[in-house]
């Protein structure tokens, strides 16, 4: 036992000295902190930022959550990073309203922080966020499925996946802006349920998972059979709704549409168990970031949010491997290339 | 357990068969309505849940009417609670010991993706996979046991932290990756088989179903008639009078942690039959879902008291309020409400019950 803390007292003192080696190069030390290091959304975040880190010769520390919502090992990690000298975080926080304090704390110490995929609430406690349009993403599958319906869309009845009983923003965006592309009226942009629109059978919560899909699938089946359109929050939540489907024989009767653009959501939609699915992309968001903090440091300039928005869009693209008119689209061959996870 | 002796014994034994043969009791007189119930539920406390159960049948039957009361419904509320319920037997029998496992959910996902993964992407024989699974979660367990019987630590903290290693594991072991429910059914159809159907009239049932109904049956059998389960009740009533009265209970409390495990692993095969394909991020509120099925049931957390069965039912009953909220229209956040005030519910009704008075 003394002998594997020994072990591991050193093997902790040579990473540090590691790490000091490093940036005693005189290289800039950028730090990505995630919130757990083992979604692959975020394993792929990390790449990105490493590849493109190794590329402009930059010194990239990346840190993570242990589970979704573990702010305080993100609160330790900028405390360590506004210590070690680093000139950049790229955050995508857990706890968005929790952690801006101690992101002021490194603001003060004039470090640049960029709020990658999760903007921090107030947006503006960080210097920029690159984060996917969740809105952008909702309304496109929506519209894709208005025009797959065609005359049929008027009659459709829609079963919505959601997350989690808190609704948090992401959630929220994506259920309003699917509602949106499919020409439901949303009433408050901010509140998922108030909408009249006699085509939305219900909505229920999934967890983002398979189980969780499964569930809230069978749930509103027995509210109403006849529902041939259902949006999930994310694919692991279309692919239990999927189970949910063929177990009770209506699989071919439903179109289900989807957002992530991860490497299993994708083969699901080359299956035909995802009519379409909005793809983002983690990799492009984390190497933009390691850019930005690149050009804040050699000439102070921050980054900008994009046209009409407050975030710095990442870009989000519509996958299907049933395209419509109107709609821009990729196929899942082309998409299986820049897919994640 | 006490027989009557018809051996003849000695000479002054005779004397005892002039004595008294009625067994103690309390003298009914005098008793409102309302005691008479409470004793009732006293001496059958697995029927608190089951009232509970059919009122709340009777509710959202009469609310919705066909659409909630009918087989189809009633045995897709079976399928639902299926997982809970195998993973509630597993935390009945911790609990009757007086403990607590918060790992159970961990250890059902980790023998899951196991499984799944030998299978799948290692193309290890399904039958060998499944026994693979189910020994790492006996493992989990068995660990979880001896930490509480050995070392003497607390079940509640021993759990706590075994939860968390058991879900890094199981994180740092699948990557978080997901395998598709395409590619489980292609090489080892064998892992879905538990959420296959069979239909009798407008009823379906999944082999899930079947099996924690088995299971149940199973350790109700074990818990009532055989030494073992004697063992877990005197454990969970008073462990040091159990010791001294001869059990071994650091043994029993071992064994108990590994079935538990065991049952947690069988659980994870019913996942991957439910859910069709082997998610690392599924059943991670499990083990507080199985612990409000098993204070629903009836089960007292101070051990020594409840049953299997209580557990099922009260899964089911969780399972019952979801649905019919759900039909019913309602916001999600109501059933979580509900669910907690059942939780109070059924404990208050525990505590009125074990009052009953002469």
């Amino acid at each position: 036992m003394r002998h594997l803390f020994a072990s591991a007292a050193v093997g902790a003192f040579g990473l540090l000295a590691l790490s000091g080696t490093a940036s005693a190069q005189g290289a800039t030390t950028v730090c990505l902190i995630t919130k757990t290091d083992t979604n692959p959304f975020f394993v792929k975040m990390k790449e990105g930022a490493e590849a493109k880190a190794k590329e402009l010769g930059i010194n990239l520390q990346s840190y993570a959550g242990r589970v979704d919502g573990d702010s305080d090992s993100q609160v330790q990690a900028i405390e360590s990073c506004i210590a070690g000298g680093a000139k950049g975080i790229l955050i995508a926080a857990s706890d968005t309203k929790g952690i801006v304090p101690t992101v002021k704390k490194a603001r003060d110490a004039g470090l640049i922080v960029i709020a990658l995929d999760t903007p921090l609430e107030p947006l503006a406690s960080a210097d920029a966020t690159f984060a996917t349009d969740n809105y952008e993403a909702g309304v496109l599958i929506g519209q894709w499925a208005k025009a797959k319906m065609g005359a049929e869309a008027a009659n459709a009845k829609i079963a919505f996946l959601d997350l989690t009983p808190q609704q948090p923003s992401v959630a929220v965006l994506r259920d309003q802006g699917f509602m949106q592309g499919f020409g439901i009226d949303v009433k408050d942009k901010a509140i998922v349920g108030d909408e009249s629109d006699k085509r939305i059978v219900g909505h229920d919560v999934t967890n983002g998972n398979e189980e969780g899909g499964r569930q809230a699938m069978e749930n509103l089946l027995q509210k109403d059979p006849s529902i041939n359109l259902v949006y999930t929050i994310n694919e692991p939540a279309a692919a239990g709704a999927y189970e949910a489907l063929k177990s009770l024989g209506v699989a071919d009767k439903v179109t289900i549409v989807s957002v992530d653009g991860g490497c299993p959501g994708i083969a699901n939609v080359k299956a035909g168990v995802i009519g379409a699915t909005s793809m983002q992309y983690p990799l492009k968001m984390a190497a933009m970031g390691v850019e930005a903090v690149k050009t804040f440091v050699e000439s102070g300039k921050k980054p900008e949010a994009s046209a009409g928005l407050d975030i710095t869009n990442t870009g989000v693209d519509l996958v299907t491997d049933k395209p419509v008119d109107g709609v821009k689209s990729m196929d899942s061959a082309a998409a299986s290339k820049a897919c994640w996870g | 357990m006490s027989e009557t002796s018809t051996r003849k014994g000695s000479d002054f034994e005779q004397q005892l068969d002039k004595s008294d043969t009625r067994v103690a009791e309390f003298s009914g007189h005098g008793r409102t309505p309302l005691q008479h119930l409470q004793h009732f539920l006293h001496g059958n406390p697995t029927m608190v849940p089951v009232i509970v159960l059919l009122v709340g049948i009777g509710i959202f039957g009469s609310l919705i009417g066909g659409r909630f009361f009918n087989a189809f419904t009633m045995t897709l509320i079976l399928q639902q609670v299926a997982i809970v319920g195998i993973v509630g037997v597993a935390q009945t029998l911790i609990i009757l010991t007086a403990g607590i496992d918060l790992s159970v959910g961990a250890i059902m996902v980790l023998s899951s993706v196991i499984m799944g993964n030998l299978a799948v992407v290692n193309g290890v024989p399904a039958p060998l996979a499944l026994l693979i699974g189910f020994a790492v979660g006996t493992f989990c367990g068995a660990v979880n046991g001896v930490l509480v019987a050995k070392v003497k630590l607390p079940p509640f903290i021993v759990t706590l932290g075994m939860w968390f290693v058991f879900e890094a594991v199981n994180f740092i072991y699948t990557q978080n990756a997901t395998i598709r429910a395409q590619d489980v059914e292609a090489a080892a159809p064998l892992l879905q088989f538990l959420g296959n159907t069979f239909q009798i009239g407008g009823a379906v049932f999944t082999y899930a179903v079947v099996s924690v109904l088995l299971l149940v049956a199973l350790f109700y059998y074990i818990l009532n008639n055989t030494a073992w389960g004697r063992h877990v009740y005197a454990i969970g009533d008073d462990e040091d009078a159990a010791r001294l009265s001869g059990i071994s209970s650091s043994r029993v409390l071992i064994s108990v942690y590994a079935v538990s495990g065991l049952i947690c692993a069988f659980a994870g095969w019913a996942l991957i039959g439910r859910i069709g394909s082997v998610s690392p991020t599924s059943g991670y509120e499990a083990n507080i879902q199985a612990i409000t099925a098993v204070v629903i049931g009836g089960t007292s957390l101070f051990g020594g008291r409840g049953s299997v069965i209580g557990t099922l039912v009260g899964a089911l009953i969780v399972g019952v309020f979801a649905m019919g909220l759900r039909i019913y229209g309602t916001d999600p956040q109501w059933t979580r409400l509900t669910v907690g005030a059942l939780i109070i519910l059924a404990v208050a009704a525990d505590q009125w019950i074990r009052k009953v008075s002469a």
